[in-house]
């Protein structure tokens, strides 16, 4: 919302500076965003007559001026506008005056004739024809206005106002205008609001033989005032009436068009006016629209509408959609001879809904979508046909038309003082609180606060005492502490959450974060099949774009992005981790279920053992122990020799592995990359956090190393569970240590060394004990196909 | 013999004297204290001597012999010392040439701040709650105050999946869910992810963090509000930090206020960090609206509360001077290493 400074003094009298103005504005809860002073980049600029234009003698298109500006001698100022005549009153930039767009005027000579400043168009002072529709624009701008000579130009043609911009809340659609804005100061600066009351004359007759008016709807159209002007004379506004449509930043265009925006700014009813005589049969229906119906809108646009949206029909067809905007059709010519004013109250989430669905926001639908006071149509009309009387734009019809349906019983709320000094946690008497309230147009009918109509957000004590916040002051309410005790603590699961972090940086990993939301085509890219069910995600019906239109059912591809963006920015290594979630469809109904992972990524001089090093330590520092791998050859993300699955009994931890050359292929990545995730709830319920001491061992250990022959494709995990579960009681330790494949060995074998440590917490163990162990180890081996080497 | 003892010790004096590397000393203990040395040589024929005589050189002969051995000892001390500072002398290096770094990650900037909020508020006696991104309707928007069709909802352009799921646009689904499940006293924040229809560039994107508090108890007036904010802001950004509390709108809170910091450039005169306004934007708050508390089966007139929330993207980027918050999302590793 933009205020004229003007206009808002015609209501309450404001004499601060803009700056302390909005700054109070600003503390008592109408954010001002900024600030300007209208044509302040123009300066040095004043009103001269001109005593004489004469031919320039070394030029057939320019002419030389003498011009009076009220000071000394006339100025000799040379120009090429023909429309300069002597006793015309013009703009003069004198020498060192400063014009929009950082123009600098300086004396000069123009073909050998000396030049003391320039005659300004209108263009050259920032202003259209608009703003002074009896100028041309091309030519120097012939003031009309009462002014002297010698006056600077602001203060000559009223290019002087402020124009102040608020950031108006929702709920505060009665701020939307000059009056409410006006209501606001005069309460923070605590000065009388002026509030005039139209007056219209009238010229006789009687409205309804100009109209008649049915409303279908009361619902969303809880009222409807209509008025009839005959004899319309359209034509240019007054000047005072351009300046502060030009300060609120609409476009003058012509008397009746002015005085609808005007009443609009002024009000905050928006208004709208047609041409009676195309309103067929002189009937006006206010219905919902028929099925398939269309309409011709203003901006000459055709419109289909639905039943849903309500519309205001002659006898045969829609002329408006409700609160919206007007049909083509209806529209004000310069031939209009009578016209109707409407000024009505539609339901705001009902225009909200119709203006979103036919995707047209207009200056009245952001005003009626936020809820509108019905009280407020009657002023506003009459305010406009007083205009109208003023303004000799016509002659108003005698009586109105006036259908209201709107509730008449004003809300009430109990007014306790104790109980808002007790929420705010302040002290203020009960009077200064009436005060308040009372200034901003709330009555009183014993401990009943009776809201205004135009508050319609006011509906609880607690926005009461907001009002009474506002004005007390924000910045005086005290500042304490809460009272009770703060026992407050991680949970067991954010603590996890935090070592995964801690151990993975201590890894070598950075972390990364991306978007929850990917493209479809990115299961794709990582070879995912046709029927994978974890195509079926949960998807955006209005995304940004389709790079974030699913919600991601993996986070390999969000990592895969990371190393692929590293690679080609030419990183020669990159270990990254994310802890973030992947997200499970469920029933069309349900919220799908949201999985947190940690998903590991990396390349450089690393191998799929580094990966699984960085996983095996982040689960042993987990505390997540007898877990089980199993080779994997069927993910279609990874390469189908070097990738494995993480279990712990039946419950799949995670999948680990080297990145399928065919990914790599499809994310750019020039060199072998290694993927591991690890789901977090699962891990979390692994894990077993009872850490123990135990005694230092008090007997020697005793070392077996075993080197072993078996088939080459045997996994050696089997070896390993194969020794554990063989080697009795006194096994401590399990060390592989080294594996050969080669000419010294048979084709299709290898050679697989351990070093196995036994040891008793009762004694040192003899030769003899150590090899019974061995012995029974190698017996266990045997029958899984290994022998000692 | 007590001229040859003599001699001896004078010799071995002399030899030690002379002696300047381990290796002859060696040789020198052997010639005169060795099995087949020249002291014992001479020990040897102490049985030719006379009862009278063999105390007498048999006393010299150990002083000579004791003498000459702490000269070695002495002497191997001082070689011993010699050589470990001649290898000190030749072992030095360079010790500008860099070190030898250990692999360490680091978190991410926006954890790095997240973390910190998180403290300050558990400090508090916050305790940290989460719940779905993903989100009914319900309680990202019915539950607050903002039922269907009303016009906050314009101010933040939601995600649909369909007409009753939404991507949450705020965490305080969060809260609404912990007063279904907590009964007051009630302190909480909720961080995490949040969704917002805005085009991704310099300053957008259409995820970014939040974090949510509340307070319901009885007794919580606007006051605890302020002195709390107070204390969360002062611990962020320094006890110097100045604070305003100014009315604004919240369809969830009554009253409601926008907290500004002062700018900590300009102080409050304007600058170009905060846009010439003097004050920075950091979170929005006010005391819970009695119909979410209503809406909770929570009676407004025993329990009263306050509630703020704070993107978190706009704060790390003023603590770090990040002028891009796309960064944040792209993992470069040139980024994520300044932090």
């Amino acid at each position: 919302m933009d205020l004229s400074m003007r206009w808002l003094n015609d209501y309450v009298e404001i004499d601060d500076d803009p700056r302390a103005f909005s700054e109070a504005m600003t503390m008592s809860g109408s954010k001002v965003e900024s600030f300007r002073k209208e044509a302040e980049e123009v300066s040095g600029v004043v009103v001269g007559k001109v005593l004489s234009v004469v031919p320039h003698e070394n030029s057939d298109h320019l002419v030389i001026c003498k011009v009076d500006v009220g000071q000394g001698e006339p100025l000799q100022i040379v120009t090429g506008a023909k429309n300069v005549v002597p006793g015309a009153l013009v703009p003069v930039a004198t020498d060192g005056a400063l014009l929009p767009g950082g123009v600098k005027i300086k004396k000069g000579k123009l073909r050998g004739a000396v030049s003391e400043g320039m005659l300004c168009s209108l263009g050259e002072l920032g202003l259209t024809a608009h703003d002074f529709p009896y100028a041309v624009e091309d030519g120097i701008f012939l003031i009309e206005e009462a002014c002297t000579v010698g006056q600077d130009i602001h203060e000559a043609i009223g290019l002087n106002d402020t124009c102040v911009e608020f950031e108006i809340t929702p709920n505060r659609p009665d701020c939307l205008s000059v009056i409410g804005l006006a209501r606001e100061a005069a309460v923070t600066y605590q000065k009388p609001l002026r509030l005039h009351t139209p007056e219209v004359r009238g010229c006789g007759g009687n409205v309804n033989d100009y109209l008649s008016v049915e409303v279908l709807n009361p619902v969303l159209c809880p009222r409807y005032s209509a008025k009839a002007i005959k004899n319309v004379k359209v034509g240019p506004s007054p000047r005072w009436m351009r300046e502060r449509l030009r300060a609120s930043g609409i476009r003058p265009i012509n008397n009746l068009v002015d005085i609808t925006n005007f009443v609009m700014l002024e009000y905050g009813q928006p208004l709208h006016a047609f041409d009676a005589d195309l309103v067929k049969g002189r009937h006006i229906v206010v219905r919902n629209a028929k099925p398939g119906e269309t309409i011709c809108t203003l901006d000459g646009v055709d419109r289909v509408l639905t039943e849903k949206m309500l519309v205001i029909a002659d006898a045969e067809k829609p002329v408006a959609v409700a609160g919206v905007m007007g049909g083509e059709y209806s529209g004000i010519m310069d031939n209009t001879n009578t016209v109707i004013f409407e000024s009505a109250n539609f339901l705001g989430s009902s225009v909200r809904t119709t203006a979103r669905a036919l995707a047209m926001r207009t200056d009245a639908s952001a005003r009626y979508e936020k809820g509108l006071d019905p009280k407020n149509t009657y002023g506003a009309i009459m305010r406009a046909c007083e205009l109208v009387e003023l303004l000799g734009a016509g002659e108003v019809v005698d009586g109105i038309i006036d259908i209201d349906n709107s509730p008449q019983e004003p809300v009430r709320i109990g007014f306790e003082p104790d109980w808002i000094n007790g929420f705010l946690g302040i002290e203020i008497p009960a009077e200064e609180m009436r005060a308040i309230l009372e200034r901003l147009g709330f009555d009183f009918d014993g401990d009943q606060i009776i809201v205004p109509s135009f508050r319609g957000d006011v509906e609880h004590k607690a926005d009461i005492a907001e009002e009474i916040a506002r004005f007390y002051g924000y910045d005086k309410i005290p500042t304490t502490a809460i009272r009770g005790i703060a026992k407050a603590q991680l949970t067991p699961e954010q603590k996890f959450e935090r070592n995964i972090h801690q151990i993975l940086q201590a890894c070598g990993c950075y972390e990364v974060a991306t978007y929850s939301f990917i493209s479809p085509k990115y299961y794709d890219n990582i070879r995912l099949p046709a029927d994978s069910p974890l195509r079926d995600c949960v998807v955006i019906t209005n995304p940004l774009g389709e790079d974030t239109s699913v919600m991601r059912t993996t986070t390999l591809p969000s990592m895969l992005e990371v190393l692929s963006h590293n690679y080609n920015n030419r990183s020669a290594a990159f270990y990254g981790y994310e802890i973030g979630s992947e997200y499970i469809k469920k029933g069309e109904n349900e919220l799908p279920d949201e999985n947190q992972q940690v998903t590991i990524g990396l390349y450089g001089e690393a191998d799929f053992y580094t990966l699984k090093g960085i996983v095996e330590t982040l689960l042993e520092r987990l505390h997540v122990v007898d877990w089980d791998i199993r080779p994997e050859k069927q993910h279609p993300t990874f390469h189908p020799g070097r990738c494995a699955v993480l279990y712990k009994g039946d419950r799949q931890i995670g999948v680990l592995g080297e990145v399928h050359p065919l990914v790599l292929q499809n994310y750019s990545i020039g060199v072998r990359a290694y993927l591991a995730k690890l789901d977090i709830n699962t891990l979390f319920a692994l894990a077993d956090g009872k850490v123990e001491y135990k005694p230092m061992p008090k007997f020697p250990a005793t070392t077996r190393d075993l080197s072993l022959l078996c088939e080459e494709d045997l996994p050696i995990v089997e070896i390993e569970k194969t020794i554990r579960a063989s080697a009795g009681p006194h096994l401590e330790e399990v060390k592989f240590f080294d594996i050969y494949k080669g000419t010294q060995i048979a084709a299709g074998k290898k050679s697989v060394s351990y070093s196995i440590t036994l040891r008793s917490a009762t004694g040192t163990l003899t030769d003899a004990e150590a090899d019974a162990a061995v012995k029974q180890v190698l017996k266990s081996l045997e029958k899984i196909g290994v022998t000692l080497r | 013999m007590k001229t040859a003892l003599e001699n001896i010790g004078k010799a071995a004096a002399e030899a030690l004297q002379s002696c300047s590397d381990p290796k002859e000393l060696d040789a020198i203990r052997v010639r005169f204290l060795g099995k087949k040395g020249e002291l014992t040589a001479i020990l040897k024929q102490m049985g030719k001597l006379s009862a009278e005589e063999r105390p007498v050189i048999g006393q010299l002969a150990n002083e000579v012999r004791s003498r000459i051995e702490s000269a070695v000892a002495e002497k191997s001390a001082i070689l011993k010392e010699e050589q470990m500072s001649r290898q000190l002398e030749e072992e030095h290096i360079d010790v500008t040439m860099p070190g030898r770094k250990q692999p360490y990650g680091k978190a991410h900037p926006l954890t790095l701040v997240m973390d910190e909020i998180k403290e300050i508020f558990l400090g508090m006696g916050f305790d940290v709650v989460s719940g779905p991104e993903v989100e009914y309707d319900h309680y990202n928007f019915e539950m607050l105050n903002i039922p269907k069709d009303h016009p906050a909802r314009d101010t933040q352009d939601t995600f649909y999946i369909n007409e009753n799921i939404v991507l949450r646009t705020q965490t305080s689904p969060v809260q609404v869910r912990t007063m279904e499940t907590r009964r007051p006293p009630i302190r909480v924040i909720s961080p995490g992810r949040v969704y917002r229809s805005d085009a991704i560039d310099a300053t957008h994107s259409p995820l970014f963090h939040q974090i949510e508090g509340l307070v319901v108890d009885k007794g919580v007036t606007m006051a605890d509000l302020k002195g709390t904010l107070e204390i969360f802001v002062k611990r962020l950004y320094g006890e110097d930090s100045v604070v305003r509390f100014r009315p604004h709108h919240f369809p969830f809170t009554e009253p409601s206020a926008e907290l500004d910091v002062m700018c900590f450039n300009c102080h409050g005169k304007g600058c170009r960090l905060c846009k010439g306004e003097g004050w920075i934007e950091l979170l929005g708050c006010g005391m819970v609206h009695p119909k979410v508390l209503q809406n909770c089966d929570i009676d407004p007139e025993e329990y009263s509360g306050f509630a703020f929330g704070m993107g978190l993207e706009r704060v790390v980027m003023r603590r770090f001077n990040i002028d891009d918050l796309r960064l944040f999302y792209e993992n470069d590793l040139r980024f994520l290493d300044q932090f």
